[in-house]
Protein backbone atom coordinates (compact mmCIF):
# COMPACT_ATOMS: atom_id res chain seq x y z
CA UNK A 1 0.00 0.00 0.00
CA UNK A 2 2.60 2.37 0.82
CA UNK A 3 3.96 1.56 -2.68
CA UNK A 4 1.24 3.79 -3.98
CA UNK A 5 2.17 7.03 -3.31
CA UNK A 6 3.06 7.56 -0.08
CA UNK A 7 2.76 10.88 0.21
CA UNK A 8 -1.18 11.02 -0.34
CA UNK A 9 -2.15 8.14 1.91
CA UNK A 10 0.52 9.34 5.01
CA UNK A 11 0.55 13.21 6.28
CA UNK A 12 4.59 13.97 6.20
CA UNK A 13 6.01 13.92 9.33
CA UNK A 14 8.83 15.98 11.07
CA UNK A 15 12.08 14.41 11.03
CA UNK A 16 14.68 15.31 14.31
CA UNK A 17 18.19 16.50 12.87
CA UNK A 18 19.45 13.49 15.37
CA UNK A 19 17.18 10.92 13.54
CA UNK A 20 18.98 12.41 10.21
CA UNK A 21 22.55 12.43 11.48
CA UNK A 22 21.83 8.67 12.92
CA UNK A 23 20.49 7.38 9.71
CA UNK A 24 23.79 8.38 8.26
CA UNK A 25 25.81 7.18 10.95
CA UNK A 26 24.68 3.92 10.76
CA UNK A 27 24.82 3.93 6.99
CA UNK A 28 28.32 4.71 6.78
CA UNK A 29 28.66 1.83 9.62
CA UNK A 30 27.35 -0.49 6.79
CA UNK A 31 29.59 0.54 4.37
CA UNK A 32 32.36 -0.35 7.08
CA UNK A 33 31.37 -4.33 7.81
CA UNK A 34 34.00 -6.51 6.99
CA UNK A 35 32.55 -6.92 3.18
CA UNK A 36 34.98 -9.15 1.11
CA UNK A 37 35.47 -10.44 -2.17
CA UNK A 38 32.24 -11.03 -3.81
CA UNK A 39 30.56 -9.66 -1.20
CA UNK A 40 32.32 -6.38 -1.55
CA UNK A 41 30.84 -6.06 -5.38
CA UNK A 42 27.56 -6.47 -4.56
CA UNK A 43 27.51 -4.25 -1.60
CA UNK A 44 25.15 -1.62 -1.51
CA UNK A 45 26.42 1.72 -1.05
CA UNK A 46 24.51 2.34 1.72
CA UNK A 47 25.62 6.20 2.32
CA UNK A 48 24.83 7.06 -0.88
CA UNK A 49 21.59 5.80 -0.87
CA UNK A 50 20.61 7.51 2.71
CA UNK A 51 22.33 10.73 0.95
CA UNK A 52 20.17 10.31 -2.01
CA UNK A 53 16.98 9.80 0.20
CA UNK A 54 17.63 12.80 2.59
CA UNK A 55 18.84 15.18 -0.43
CA UNK A 56 15.34 14.03 -1.82
CA UNK A 57 12.82 13.98 1.10
CA UNK A 58 14.55 16.79 3.22
CA UNK A 59 16.37 19.14 0.64
CA UNK A 60 16.34 21.94 2.92
CA UNK A 61 18.32 20.01 5.51
CA UNK A 62 20.73 17.50 3.69
CA UNK A 63 22.43 19.54 0.25
CA UNK A 64 25.14 19.19 -1.67
CA UNK A 65 27.52 20.96 1.07
CA UNK A 66 26.77 18.51 3.15
CA UNK A 67 27.11 15.36 1.13
CA UNK A 68 30.18 16.73 0.03
CA UNK A 69 31.31 16.25 4.05
CA UNK A 70 30.05 12.99 4.80
CA UNK A 71 31.75 11.95 0.88
CA UNK A 72 35.19 13.37 2.66
CA UNK A 73 34.29 11.17 5.40
CA UNK A 74 34.25 8.09 3.11
CA UNK A 75 37.23 8.71 1.49
CA UNK A 76 38.69 8.74 4.92
CA UNK A 77 37.27 5.36 6.18
CA UNK A 78 38.10 3.99 2.99
CA UNK A 79 41.77 5.32 2.18
CA UNK A 80 40.39 6.37 -1.21
CA UNK A 81 41.64 9.78 -2.47
CA UNK A 82 40.63 12.81 -0.85
CA UNK A 83 37.53 14.41 -3.13
CA UNK A 84 36.77 10.54 -4.66
CA UNK A 85 33.69 10.15 -2.63
CA UNK A 86 33.42 13.49 -2.02
CA UNK A 87 32.64 13.98 -5.76
CA UNK A 88 30.48 11.40 -6.03
CA UNK A 89 28.17 12.06 -3.33
CA UNK A 90 27.80 15.72 -4.92
CA UNK A 91 26.87 14.90 -7.73
CA UNK A 92 24.56 12.30 -6.06
CA UNK A 93 23.01 15.34 -4.29
CA UNK A 94 22.82 17.24 -6.22
CA UNK A 95 20.51 15.03 -8.81
CA UNK A 96 18.54 14.25 -5.80
CA UNK A 97 18.38 18.38 -4.80
CA UNK A 98 17.47 19.21 -8.79
CA UNK A 99 15.27 15.87 -9.02
CA UNK A 100 13.22 15.89 -5.86
CA UNK A 101 9.82 17.58 -6.75
CA UNK A 102 9.99 15.27 -10.04
CA UNK A 103 10.65 12.44 -7.97
CA UNK A 104 8.52 12.88 -4.85
CA UNK A 105 5.09 12.57 -7.61
CA UNK A 106 6.34 9.57 -8.70
CA UNK A 107 5.64 6.22 -6.37
CA UNK A 108 8.30 4.07 -5.08
CA UNK A 109 8.68 1.78 -8.23
CA UNK A 110 8.80 4.59 -10.46
CA UNK A 111 11.57 5.98 -8.30
CA UNK A 112 14.04 3.64 -9.05
CA UNK A 113 13.88 3.50 -12.07
CA UNK A 114 15.17 7.33 -11.81
CA UNK A 115 17.19 6.44 -9.06
CA UNK A 116 19.39 3.86 -11.32
CA UNK A 117 20.11 6.62 -13.30
CA UNK A 118 21.47 8.60 -10.70
CA UNK A 119 23.93 5.70 -9.44
CA UNK A 120 25.11 4.84 -12.98
CA UNK A 121 26.14 8.42 -12.91
CA UNK A 122 27.90 8.43 -9.60
CA UNK A 123 29.61 4.86 -9.79
CA UNK A 124 31.02 5.69 -13.40
CA UNK A 125 32.49 8.99 -12.00
CA UNK A 126 34.21 6.95 -9.52
CA UNK A 127 35.39 4.47 -11.79
CA UNK A 128 36.27 7.20 -14.40
CA UNK A 129 38.35 8.83 -11.38
CA UNK A 130 40.05 5.55 -10.90
CA UNK A 131 40.52 4.93 -14.31
CA UNK A 132 42.46 8.64 -14.86
CA UNK A 133 44.48 8.10 -11.99
CA UNK A 134 45.69 4.75 -11.49
CA UNK A 135 44.74 3.84 -14.96
CA UNK A 136 42.83 0.29 -14.51
CA UNK A 137 39.01 -0.69 -13.57
CA UNK A 138 37.60 -3.09 -11.98
CA UNK A 139 33.98 -4.07 -13.87
CA UNK A 140 32.52 -6.06 -10.72
CA UNK A 141 32.45 -2.68 -9.15
CA UNK A 142 29.55 -1.72 -11.01
CA UNK A 143 27.54 -4.52 -9.69
CA UNK A 144 27.05 -2.39 -6.80
CA UNK A 145 24.71 0.59 -8.54
CA UNK A 146 22.79 -2.35 -9.17
CA UNK A 147 22.43 -3.86 -5.67
CA UNK A 148 21.58 -0.22 -4.28
CA UNK A 149 19.03 0.55 -6.73
CA UNK A 150 17.31 -2.69 -5.64
CA UNK A 151 17.91 -1.89 -1.95
CA UNK A 152 15.90 1.31 -2.95
CA UNK A 153 12.50 0.42 -2.20
CA UNK A 154 13.06 -1.42 1.36
CA UNK A 155 15.60 1.40 2.52
CA UNK A 156 12.87 4.40 1.69
CA UNK A 157 10.34 2.16 3.14
CA UNK A 158 12.06 1.50 6.55
CA UNK A 159 13.41 5.04 7.06
CA UNK A 160 9.58 6.20 6.49
CA UNK A 161 8.10 3.63 8.65
CA UNK A 162 11.38 4.35 11.59
CA UNK A 163 9.93 7.80 11.08
CA UNK A 164 6.20 6.88 11.72
CA UNK A 165 7.29 4.92 14.92
CA UNK A 166 9.29 7.48 16.40
CA UNK A 167 6.48 10.65 16.00
CA UNK A 168 3.97 7.99 17.19
CA UNK A 169 5.92 7.68 20.17
CA UNK A 170 6.85 11.12 20.98
CA UNK A 171 3.17 12.11 20.51
CA UNK B 1 16.40 25.67 -16.49
CA UNK B 2 16.73 24.04 -13.21
CA UNK B 3 15.59 26.72 -11.87
CA UNK B 4 11.76 26.75 -13.20
CA UNK B 5 10.58 24.81 -10.70
CA UNK B 6 10.97 27.16 -7.88
CA UNK B 7 10.40 30.53 -10.13
CA UNK B 8 8.99 32.18 -6.69
CA UNK B 9 11.92 32.79 -4.05
CA UNK B 10 9.90 33.82 -1.07
CA UNK B 11 12.96 32.22 0.97
CA UNK B 12 16.16 33.34 0.82
CA UNK B 13 17.94 29.58 0.35
CA UNK B 14 21.21 30.62 -0.08
CA UNK B 15 22.88 29.85 -3.49
CA UNK B 16 21.69 27.81 -6.30
CA UNK B 17 21.75 23.85 -6.49
CA UNK B 18 23.92 24.38 -9.89
CA UNK B 19 26.44 27.24 -7.74
CA UNK B 20 26.86 24.60 -4.99
CA UNK B 21 27.74 21.46 -7.44
CA UNK B 22 30.30 23.44 -9.39
CA UNK B 23 31.85 25.14 -5.79
CA UNK B 24 32.08 21.69 -4.22
CA UNK B 25 33.13 19.87 -7.56
CA UNK B 26 35.70 22.13 -8.15
CA UNK B 27 37.00 21.31 -4.54
CA UNK B 28 36.80 17.94 -4.93
CA UNK B 29 38.97 17.77 -8.26
CA UNK B 30 41.33 19.90 -6.28
CA UNK B 31 41.86 18.12 -3.52
CA UNK B 32 42.29 15.05 -5.75
CA UNK B 33 45.04 16.42 -7.66
CA UNK B 34 46.28 17.94 -4.62
CA UNK B 35 46.09 14.38 -2.95
CA UNK B 36 47.39 12.48 -6.17
CA UNK B 37 50.52 14.78 -6.61
CA UNK B 38 51.76 15.99 -3.39
CA UNK B 39 51.48 14.49 -0.34
CA UNK B 40 50.18 17.07 1.51
CA UNK B 41 46.99 16.26 3.47
CA UNK B 42 48.05 13.13 5.35
CA UNK B 43 47.71 15.36 8.51
CA UNK B 44 44.60 16.32 7.63
CA UNK B 45 43.60 12.11 7.00
CA UNK B 46 44.82 10.97 10.19
CA UNK B 47 43.11 13.58 12.21
CA UNK B 48 40.13 13.14 10.58
CA UNK B 49 40.65 9.39 10.81
CA UNK B 50 40.98 10.25 14.55
CA UNK B 51 37.18 10.68 14.11
CA UNK B 52 35.53 7.98 12.07
CA UNK B 53 38.19 4.96 13.76
CA UNK B 54 35.54 4.27 16.54
CA UNK B 55 32.73 3.92 13.67
CA UNK B 56 35.08 1.38 11.72
CA UNK B 57 35.57 -0.20 15.00
CA UNK B 58 32.12 -0.56 15.73
CA UNK B 59 31.54 -1.99 12.68
CA UNK B 60 34.30 -4.67 12.70
CA UNK B 61 32.92 -5.92 16.14
CA UNK B 62 30.24 -8.27 14.90
CA UNK B 63 33.10 -9.88 13.17
CA UNK B 64 35.23 -10.18 16.02
CA UNK B 65 32.60 -11.34 18.45
CA UNK B 66 31.78 -14.05 15.50
CA UNK B 67 35.25 -15.17 15.95
CA UNK B 68 35.59 -14.64 19.48
CA UNK B 69 32.48 -16.99 19.95
CA UNK B 70 34.27 -19.42 17.47
CA UNK B 71 37.03 -20.08 19.09
CA UNK B 72 35.22 -20.16 23.03
CA UNK B 73 33.60 -23.21 21.24
CA UNK B 74 35.96 -25.02 19.86
CA UNK B 75 35.90 -28.89 20.02
CA UNK B 76 38.15 -30.23 22.39
CA UNK B 77 39.75 -32.80 19.74
CA UNK B 78 40.59 -30.12 17.12
CA UNK B 79 42.61 -28.16 19.98
CA UNK B 80 44.26 -31.41 21.12
CA UNK B 81 45.25 -31.84 17.33
CA UNK B 82 46.48 -28.32 16.77
CA UNK B 83 48.63 -28.78 20.37
CA UNK B 84 50.60 -31.23 19.29
CA UNK B 85 51.23 -30.19 15.24
CA UNK B 86 52.35 -27.06 17.06
CA UNK B 87 54.25 -28.95 19.83
CA UNK B 88 56.15 -30.96 16.61
CA UNK B 89 56.58 -28.24 14.65
CA UNK B 90 58.29 -26.73 17.42
CA UNK B 91 60.48 -29.40 18.03
CA UNK B 92 61.69 -29.10 14.47
CA UNK B 93 62.26 -25.39 14.53
CA UNK B 94 64.09 -25.42 18.02
CA UNK B 95 66.34 -28.21 16.44
CA UNK B 96 66.79 -26.06 13.15
CA UNK B 97 66.93 -22.63 15.82
CA UNK B 98 69.93 -24.44 17.74
CA UNK B 99 71.58 -24.98 14.12
CA UNK B 100 70.97 -20.92 12.99
CA UNK B 101 72.59 -19.83 16.10
CA UNK B 102 75.76 -22.23 15.38
CA UNK B 103 75.74 -20.87 11.59
CA UNK B 104 75.26 -17.42 13.06
CA UNK B 105 78.33 -17.50 15.30
CA UNK B 106 80.20 -18.84 12.75
CA UNK B 107 79.05 -16.20 9.75
CA UNK B 108 79.98 -13.36 12.81
CA UNK B 109 83.36 -15.07 13.17
CA UNK B 110 83.80 -15.56 9.37
CA UNK B 111 82.71 -11.87 8.78
CA UNK B 112 84.96 -10.42 11.70
CA UNK B 113 88.06 -12.28 10.04
CA UNK B 114 87.61 -10.69 6.42
CA UNK B 115 86.10 -7.43 8.48
CA UNK B 116 82.62 -7.68 6.64
CA UNK B 117 79.86 -4.79 8.38
CA UNK B 118 77.41 -7.68 10.03
CA UNK B 119 73.76 -8.03 8.49
CA UNK B 120 71.16 -5.69 10.62
CA UNK B 121 69.17 -7.71 12.36
CA UNK B 122 65.67 -6.87 13.21
CA UNK B 123 63.18 -7.06 16.02
CA UNK B 124 59.33 -7.45 14.39
CA UNK B 125 55.64 -6.71 15.79
CA UNK B 126 53.04 -8.07 15.95
CA UNK B 127 49.58 -6.68 14.46
CA UNK B 128 46.38 -7.71 13.90
CA UNK B 129 44.08 -7.09 10.42
CA UNK B 130 41.56 -5.16 10.92
CA UNK B 131 39.90 -5.74 7.81
CA UNK B 132 40.77 -6.12 4.36
CA UNK B 133 40.18 -4.48 0.79
CA UNK B 134 38.16 -1.83 1.72
CA UNK B 135 38.11 -0.62 -1.91
CA UNK B 136 37.62 -2.86 -4.62
CA UNK B 137 40.51 -1.23 -6.81
CA UNK B 138 42.93 -2.08 -4.30
CA UNK B 139 44.76 -4.79 -2.29
CA UNK B 140 44.78 -3.08 0.50
CA UNK B 141 44.54 -4.52 4.57
CA UNK B 142 44.40 -2.32 7.49
CA UNK B 143 45.65 -3.43 10.46
CA UNK B 144 45.55 -2.81 14.21
CA UNK B 145 48.48 -0.75 15.15
CA UNK B 146 49.76 2.83 13.88
CA UNK B 147 51.50 5.91 15.25
CA UNK B 148 51.15 4.88 18.41
CA UNK B 149 53.35 1.54 18.09
CA UNK B 150 56.09 3.46 16.40
CA UNK B 151 55.26 2.22 13.07
CA UNK B 152 56.29 4.33 9.84
CA UNK B 153 55.29 4.00 6.22
CA UNK B 154 58.03 1.94 4.43
CA UNK B 155 58.30 -0.46 6.97
CA UNK B 156 58.14 -4.00 5.55
CA UNK B 157 55.39 -6.65 6.92
CA UNK B 158 55.41 -10.37 6.72
CA UNK B 159 53.94 -13.57 8.16
CA UNK B 160 55.72 -16.81 9.40
CA UNK B 161 55.89 -17.52 5.58
CA UNK B 162 56.89 -14.73 3.18
CA UNK B 163 56.59 -11.06 2.54
CA UNK B 164 52.87 -10.29 2.86
CA UNK B 165 53.45 -6.34 1.85
CA UNK B 166 54.77 -2.93 3.13
CA UNK B 167 53.34 -0.18 5.62
CA UNK B 168 51.67 2.95 3.18
CA UNK B 169 50.12 5.09 5.21
CA UNK B 170 50.09 5.33 9.34
CA UNK B 171 47.21 6.85 11.20
CA UNK B 172 47.45 7.53 14.96
CA UNK B 173 45.77 3.61 15.71
CA UNK B 174 46.11 2.46 12.45
CA UNK B 175 48.01 2.18 9.61
CA UNK B 176 47.52 1.08 6.02
CA UNK B 177 48.97 -2.04 4.75
CA UNK B 178 49.68 -2.48 0.64
CA UNK B 179 50.21 -6.13 -0.29
CA UNK B 180 52.40 -7.29 -2.52
CA UNK B 181 49.55 -7.92 -4.99
CA UNK B 182 48.60 -4.56 -5.35
CA UNK B 183 49.30 -3.67 -9.19
CA UNK B 184 52.84 -2.45 -10.40
CA UNK B 185 53.81 -3.14 -6.51
CA UNK B 186 57.82 -4.06 -7.43
CA UNK B 187 59.93 -6.33 -4.90
CA UNK B 188 63.68 -6.93 -6.16
CA UNK B 189 63.87 -10.74 -5.32
CA UNK B 190 66.20 -13.34 -6.44
CA UNK B 191 66.17 -16.97 -7.54
CA UNK B 192 67.15 -19.12 -4.16
CA UNK B 193 68.31 -21.98 -6.36
CA UNK B 194 70.82 -19.98 -7.87
CA UNK B 195 71.18 -16.50 -7.14
CA UNK B 196 69.07 -15.08 -10.42
CA UNK B 197 68.23 -11.39 -9.35
CA UNK B 198 64.82 -10.36 -11.21
CA UNK B 199 61.94 -7.46 -10.14
CA UNK B 200 58.69 -9.31 -8.91
CA UNK B 201 55.24 -7.44 -9.68
CA UNK B 202 51.64 -7.53 -8.41
CA UNK B 203 48.70 -8.56 -10.96
CA UNK B 204 46.37 -6.47 -9.38
CA UNK B 205 43.28 -8.51 -9.83
CA UNK B 206 44.65 -11.42 -8.69
CA UNK B 207 46.09 -13.16 -5.62
CA UNK B 208 49.62 -13.38 -8.26
CA UNK B 209 52.51 -12.20 -8.75
CA UNK B 210 54.56 -11.88 -12.46
CA UNK B 211 58.07 -11.89 -13.15
CA UNK B 212 57.80 -9.85 -16.54
CA UNK B 213 61.24 -9.14 -17.67
CA UNK B 214 62.85 -12.70 -17.96
CA UNK B 215 64.17 -13.30 -21.32
CA UNK B 216 63.27 -17.04 -22.14
CA UNK B 217 66.96 -18.66 -21.62
CA UNK B 218 67.01 -17.58 -18.20
CA UNK B 219 67.74 -20.18 -15.77
CA UNK B 220 64.45 -20.70 -14.27
CA UNK B 221 61.77 -23.38 -13.53
CA UNK B 222 58.80 -24.11 -11.84
CA UNK B 223 58.53 -24.68 -8.29
CA UNK B 224 61.48 -22.46 -7.70
CA UNK B 225 61.46 -20.30 -4.67
CA UNK B 226 61.88 -16.54 -4.99
CA UNK B 227 63.50 -14.65 -1.35
CA UNK B 228 64.08 -11.11 -1.45
CA UNK B 229 67.30 -9.92 -2.66
CA UNK B 230 67.63 -6.95 -0.44
CA UNK B 231 69.09 -4.79 -3.07
CA UNK B 232 66.44 -1.68 -2.71
CA UNK B 233 66.86 -1.14 0.74
CA UNK B 234 63.30 -1.41 1.41
CA UNK B 235 63.19 -5.11 1.45
CA UNK B 236 65.67 -7.16 3.77
CA UNK B 237 68.04 -9.86 1.91
CA UNK B 238 66.43 -13.55 2.40
CA UNK B 239 62.96 -13.45 2.86
CA UNK B 240 60.93 -15.47 1.08
CA UNK B 241 58.52 -14.54 -1.01
CA UNK B 242 56.91 -16.30 -3.99
CA UNK B 243 56.89 -19.70 -5.55
CA UNK B 244 57.33 -20.01 -9.59
CA UNK B 245 53.95 -21.38 -10.44
CA UNK B 246 53.66 -21.27 -14.38
CA UNK B 247 56.37 -20.28 -17.06
CA UNK B 248 55.15 -19.80 -20.87
CA UNK B 249 58.30 -19.40 -23.25
CA UNK B 250 56.99 -18.50 -26.39
CA UNK B 251 59.37 -17.50 -28.81
CA UNK B 252 57.65 -14.88 -30.67
CA UNK B 253 57.87 -13.09 -27.22
CA UNK B 254 61.39 -11.49 -26.26
CA UNK B 255 60.25 -12.51 -22.41
CA UNK B 256 58.77 -15.63 -20.90
CA UNK B 257 56.00 -15.17 -19.19
CA UNK B 258 56.13 -16.75 -15.54
CA UNK B 259 53.74 -16.03 -12.64
CA UNK B 260 54.29 -17.09 -8.85
CA UNK B 261 52.07 -17.61 -6.15
CA UNK B 262 52.95 -15.50 -3.16
CA UNK B 263 54.30 -17.85 -0.36
CA UNK B 264 53.35 -15.98 2.80
CA UNK B 265 49.31 -15.85 3.88
CA UNK B 266 48.88 -12.52 1.59
CA UNK B 267 45.14 -13.28 2.03
CA UNK B 268 44.80 -15.54 4.53
CA UNK B 269 46.31 -14.43 7.84
CA UNK B 270 44.90 -12.30 10.34
CA UNK B 271 48.03 -11.84 12.49
CA UNK B 272 51.14 -9.71 11.10
CA UNK B 273 54.45 -9.27 11.87
CA UNK B 274 55.80 -5.78 11.23
CA UNK B 275 59.81 -5.42 11.03
CA UNK B 276 60.56 -2.80 13.12
CA UNK B 277 63.68 -1.09 11.26
CA UNK B 278 64.01 -0.66 7.38
CA UNK B 279 67.21 -1.62 6.15
CA UNK B 280 70.02 0.84 6.23
CA UNK B 281 72.65 0.98 3.30
CA UNK B 282 75.08 2.53 2.75
CA UNK B 283 75.35 5.61 0.43
CA UNK B 284 75.61 5.65 -2.92
CA UNK B 285 78.97 6.52 -3.99
CA UNK B 286 79.11 10.06 -5.04
CA UNK B 287 82.50 9.58 -6.69
CA UNK B 288 81.55 8.22 -9.53
CA UNK B 289 78.08 10.27 -10.14
CA UNK B 290 80.49 13.31 -10.57
CA UNK B 291 82.93 11.63 -12.34
CA UNK B 292 80.45 10.74 -14.76
CA UNK B 293 78.55 14.21 -14.70
CA UNK B 294 82.08 15.60 -15.46
CA UNK B 295 82.69 13.80 -18.18
CA UNK B 296 79.24 14.37 -19.74
CA UNK B 297 79.88 17.92 -19.11
CA UNK B 298 83.35 18.08 -20.81
CA UNK B 299 81.62 15.83 -23.80
CA UNK B 300 78.99 18.86 -23.95
CA UNK B 301 81.31 21.15 -24.30
CA UNK B 302 84.02 19.99 -26.85
CA UNK B 303 80.56 19.68 -29.03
Amino acid sequence: MALHNPNKTEIQRPVGNLYIFSSIVIAVLLNGLPWEGVALMLRPDFVAMVLLYWCMHKPMRIGIGMAWAVGIFADVADASLFGQHALTYTLLAFGGVVLHRRLQMFDLRQQTTQVLGLFALTYTVYALMHWLIDGDVVWGYFLGCITSTLMWIPLSLLLQGLRQIRVGRDS
Amino acid sequence: MIDNTHSFRFFQRGPSPVVRLVFFVTLSLLLMFVDARYRYLESARSTLSVLVSPIQSLASLPGRIWRDVGDYLTLQSSLKNSNHALQTQHVVDAGQLARLQALELENKQLRDLVALPIRDTYTTTLAEIIYSERDLFKRKVVINKGADAALQAGQVVMDDNGIVGQITRVYPWLSEVTLITEKDHVVPVQVLRNGLRTIIFGAGDTSQLALRYMPISSDIQEQDVLVTSGIDGTYPAGIPVAKVTKIERDAAYPFARITCLPLGGVDRHKHLLILSAQAKLPELPPSEVSVEDARNAKAKRKK
